[in-house]
């Protein structure tokens, strides 16, 4: 085996795979915020903003391919920690002191991290599928501020999101200062101010993701 | 001592053997509150042999906390419910009277069950055999204080030097990584002079160690700090982290 994947395959290395492929996708989440949040200056705005992508349409291309790289190189690396973790402890405790000893962000990362890998499919084969390639689901529209408001007049939808956005929420929590600790950057003098910014960021992240479908469901409920 | 004695319920793990079948088995005892847990252990003992019944195997030494022998999970909690003490040094007046306590041993794929509830931690000797050590030429005796070492970095050393290498982060774990123990053993050698010509083949050998052992890796969820009869912090596994991915960088090729 070579230096590069042997390095790489060890326990302190899988974890540098999970920490920079996270933070990665942390840093693409913020952008991510910054474009939806001109929902809230108005369809034109909103609309000039798909547009402008539209113009760059060839890197933002590329850009989606290194994502689902990275997405998936996060996804099957938690995937194999997750078991090779299990099957270090074949025969359970029968009293487990875990809620005690840990908190609920850190203990839950493989199950919040499936369920908002559900969600991300959900989220591709609508947004992202009716963006790209068929247009508003029902006239074919390219108006994308319309086909925002089409998917969340469904509330079942808009909860799926909202509950899947607060997932997200505790998933960033633990993955932010988690990233640190695992680069070896975790010193008393900077690592509480690493947690609050995790903290502070998961929950820009997850209010301001959930807002969208709380403002167009249950507040504007399709009157735009 | 106190007159109020414990009437207390033990469900306690029994196995014969590596591969035999386990299973809990339910004793009813009474006890001082001033018992340490381990004393409580033995009068059961006392009254199983009496009664030419099968006593429970369980592992203890020094009984002063610091050699690391005995480690008992205790209603989910390696060493019990009191932080930093290890079993030895729990007593009795720490549970209620008619409690139902749980005792199990230290599971971990690494560390298979001997019997009941004893389980073999040579894995952690395999792991200091690995890299945990300074190669020293034998002669002389050093002069005591020959090479100066700062006290703050003395003190940070020593305070990873306090694990007893009892075992609890793993039993703590929800991955059964060693990486508590491991990294104050890497951390009370690269904070020192003396650790520093092996410092990057140590890591690298140690960690290499402990993945073929079969514990987990570190999902940062710090129980192991938090159940640590010592008090050993997570900032050791940063440095473990800091030391092995530095040691990929730098290290010559054939460490």
């Amino acid at each position: 085996m070579s230096w590069l994947f042997r390095s790489l395959n060890s326990s302190v290395g899988k974890k540098v795979i999970m920490a920079v492929t996270g933070l990665s996708l942390i840093s693409f989440l913020m952008i991510h915020l910054f474009g939806n949040l001109t929902l809230y200056i108005g369809r034109e705005a909103f609309n000039a903003y798909v547009d402008t992508l539209d113009i760059i349409k060839p890197f933002i291309r590329v850009i989606e391919v290194v994502l689902a790289g990275i997405f998936i190189l996060h996804i099957y690396n938690g995937i194999r920690l997750w078991i090779e973790n299990r099957n270090a402890r074949p025969v359970r405790y029968a009293v487990s002191g875990t809620a005690e000893n840990t908190d609920f962000s850190s203990r839950t990362m493989f199950v919040t991290g499936s369920i908002i890998f559900i969600f991300l499919v959900l989220h591709l084969s609508t947004f992202w599928y009716n963006f790209n390639f068929t247009g508003h689901p029902e006239t074919g529209s390219h108006d994308f501020y319309t086909i925002i408001v089409y998917w969340f007049s469904n509330k079942l939808y808009a909860v799926a999101y909202i509950l899947s956005m607060a997932l997200l929420t505790f998933h960033l929590n633990h993955a932010f200062q988690s990233a640190f600790q695992t680069f070896g950057w975790n010193h008393k003098k900077y690592f509480p101010l690493i947690k609050k910014i995790g903290l502070v960021y998961a929950l820009i992240m997850g209010i301001g993701f959930a807002s969208i479908p709380i403002y167009f469901s249950f507040i504007c409920g399709g009157n735009q | 001592m106190s007159e109020n004695k414990l009437n207390l319920t033990l469900k306690i793990w029994k196995q014969a053997g590596t591969n035999a079948p386990g299973s809990f088995e339910t004793h009813k005892v009474t006890v001082s509150p001033d018992a340490s847990f381990l004393e409580m252990l033995d009068e059961l003992n006392d009254g199983l042999e009496r009664e030419g019944k099968d006593p429970v195997a369980f592992e203890s030494d020094c009984r002063e906390g610091i050699c690391g022998t005995c480690g008992l999970v205790i209603n989910g909690h390696p060493h019990g419910p009191v932080p930093r003490v290890a079993t030895c040094q729990l007593h009795m007046r720490n549970f209620k009277d008619g409690e139902t306590i749980y005792i199990e041993p230290f599971r971990a794929k690494a560390f298979p069950v001997l019997r009941d509830l004893i389980v073999d931690r040579s894995a952690f000797d395999k792991i200091m055999y690995a890299g945990g050590y300074v190669s020293v030429n034998t002669g002389g005796v050093p002069d005591a204080n020959a090479i100066p070492i700062p006290r703050d970095i003395a003190a940070e050393a020593f305070d990873a030097a306090a694990c007893i290498g009892c075992g609890a982060c793993v039993a703590a774990c929800k991955n059964a990584s060693a990486m508590l123990f491991m990294s104050a053993k890497i951390s009370q050698l690269a904070l020192l002079p003396q650790g520093q010509a092996e410092r990057h083949q140590r890591v690298e050998a140690m960690v290499a160690k402990m993945d073929e052992l079969g514990f987990g890796a570190c999902t940062n969820t710090y129980a192991c700090e938090a159940e640590c009869p010592k008090g050993i912090s997570i900032s050791n596994i940063a440095r473990m982290n800091r030391e092995f991915l530095v040691s990929k960088i730098v290290s010559k090729l054939t460490d």
